[in-house]
């Protein structure tokens, strides 16, 4: 299979603390991986390094051939990753639509469709559709269409947490990294989110990688799991392979089990 | 959907303007050109306001486009209304984009004190200087229209012609730019800039641009108050001058580019009252004023606009 993500090497410290020692990993096209491990193991780090939130001290990034690793966040996101956040990231006093339009806006300047005084009526990149039907699309994907009109501040966790995604979306990212797109939702919507929103990736077509802290979300829907601990891969497996390691067993999935 | 009225409101307001202008008295011309003034700078802060941006310094655009309008008379012996504003509007957006690489990296306090500096900076460098009169400033050309001087029944009539035409058109270019995906970065800007940063855009080439714009506005609007006031003094730089335009803007409201000049109007009716209510005191009599907006009104006078529609429906 075709690598679409390649970190080599990857060191980062913040003073004391080592959040990434020689991180390594080759990603698939079109795989769905899993990155676990304790808090401050890492895993954030290495989303934040991906999408250029964070310079690494040393290696590098390359995402199909090209190396990325010095990057700003929105030329990275230009080149097709895009990522959702752990608490998520919203334009609270705007409705859950014009959230959407705000990302498809800036999809459609981008693409050089819209500028000064044209409103952005071109079909959208990628979807070629209206920018207004490619928000309702994307909203009926990941079940939001009953909060279109509801202001992003006072929506239900689990239905935050989906329109974070849904924004990632509109850029039709290649790769998307989802950063606990499951925490702080109840554990009944756990797997139903999980299910509809790789649904809809797959629907769209592209490499998923997702920080995730339930095993059994894990062992459900990654293909292939990478075990963080204090800034190192301790295992890159799949699920059944990785969660029997010993290693993991005692610094990852621990006494939880 | 809720309809748009803005387009027709503006044209319906000029053409209306137009018409009745003629029997409006000499003061009441006077005020409203001020206001169109005043009301093109506010019309810039809306921009900045709806991007979570407070300018303390617009009066450095204001004051720019005003002494741009001077030296066209004193040095160019050009006096026409429209050639002012065009260079005042240029001559601030350049120095605007310029500035705005400095400016566009930062938010909050650190932008709204960095700009009130900047106007100050000019304000100093305009009381030092002879050549443009000093703490004095100088008297502007009487004004001119494409080469014709309006009769004196009619200078105040034609210059506030002008200045509605040019406001109207300032406020529907805004209109526009609003709904455009760029435009309508300004609320998500406010919201959160992370996210903004991680869907592909550039909040600081944003912030930029809509500070360079802004600033034309003013430059615009301190020409047209230079011809019209037929003087100009570095006091039009000071900071209680770009307090003004905070105090017009939020006054008005940020919710439609028609509510700036509205807010304008208002506020120099306000002002020529207790001025001649209390000389001594009107200060207080504003800050008054705009205390009790703020109690009664927090989000401007549009809001009433809002409420009635509520109330028709």
């Amino acid at each position: 299979m075709a690598i679409v993500l390649q970190a080599r090497g990857l060191c980062k410290t913040f003073g004391a603390v080592t959040a990434a020692a020689e991180v390594s990993a080759a990603i698939e096209k079109d795989s769905v991986v899993g990155l676990i491990g304790t808090n401050g193991a890492g895993k954030t780090t290495f989303i934040n390094m991906i999408t250029g939130y964070l310079k690494p001290d040393r290696g590098t990034i390359a995402y199909e051939g090209r190396d990325i690793t010095r990057l700003p966040p929105r030329a990275i996101t230009r080149l097709g990753i895009c990522r959702s956040f752990q608490i998520p990231q919203l334009y609270g006093s705007l409705s859950v639509f014009d959230n959407m339009m705000i990302g498809i806006g800036i999809v459609l300047r981008n693409a050089g469709l819209a500028g000064y005084f044209a409103r952005g009526a071109a079909p959208v990149p990628g979807f070629g559709r209206a920018a207004h039907e490619v928000a309702e699309h994307l909203l009926g994907r990941f079940g939001l269409a009953e909060y279109r009109d509801r202001n992003a501040q006072v929506l239900p966790g689990g239905a935050r947490k989906l329109l974070d995604i849904a924004l990632t979306m509109v850029a039709k990212p290649r790769v998307l990294l989802l950063d606990e797109p499951t925490s702080g939702v109840s554990a009944e919507e756990k797997f139903g989110i999980m299910q509809m929103v790789l649904d809809a990736v797959r629907a769209e077509g592209a490499t998923v990688l997702f920080v995730e802290h339930d095993m059994e979300v894990v062992s459900r829907f990654a293909q292939r799991v990478l075990a963080f601990y204090d800034g190192r891969i301790i295992a890159d497996a799949a699920p059944q392979a990785a969660l029997a390691d010993p290693e993991v067993k005692r610094y990852v999935v621990g006494n939880r089990a | 959907m809720k309809r748009d009225r803005t387009v027709a409101l503006v044209l319906g307001s000029f053409v209306l303007l137009a018409i009745a202008g003629p029997w409006l008295p000499q003061w009441a011309m006077f005020i409203m050109t001020v206001a169109f003034a005043r009301g093109l700078v506010a019309l810039g802060l809306l921009l900045l306001l709806r991007t979570g941006l407070v300018s303390f310094g617009q009066a450095l655009f204001y004051c720019l486009g005003a002494y741009s309008a001077g030296a066209l008379g004193r040095f160019f012996g050009i006096s026409d209304i429209f050639v002012e504003m065009l260079v005042g509007g240029a001559v601030a957006a350049a120095i605007a984009f310029v500035l705005g690489f400095l400016l566009a990296r930062y938010r909050g306090i650190f932008f709204g004190l960095l700009s009130l500096a900047l106007s100050m900076i000019l304000y100093g460098l305009l009381v030092k200087t002879e050549a443009l009169g000093s703490t004095d400033g100088f008297n502007i050309l009487p004004s001119t229209l494409f080469g014709a001087r309006p009769g004196p029944d009619w200078v105040r009539y034609t210059v506030l012609l002008c200045a509605a035409g040019v406001a109207s058109v300032a406020a529907l270019l805004v209109h526009r730019y609003l709904q455009t995906p760029l435009g309508r970065l300004a609320p998500a800007i406010k919201d959160n800039e992370i996210r903004v940063e991680y869907m592909g855009a550039s909040a600081r080439h944003a912030v930029h641009v809509k500070y360079v714009i802004a600033a034309a506005l003013a430059g615009i609007g301190g020409a047209l108050a230079a011809t019209t006031v037929g003087h100009i003094d570095p006091e039009m730089a000071y900071w209680t001058t770009s307090g003004e335009f905070i105090f017009i803007a939020i006054l008005a409201g940020t919710g439609n580019v028609i509510a700036p000049f509205v807010g304008a109007l208002i506020y120099g009716a306000i002002h020529t009252m207790a001025y001649d209510v209390s000389p001594n005191t009107w200060q207080m009599s504003l800050g008054a004023a705009l205390l009790a907006l703020i109690v009664f009104l927090p989000e401007g006078l549009w809001s009433i606009a809002g409420r009635l529609r509520a109330q028709w429906r």
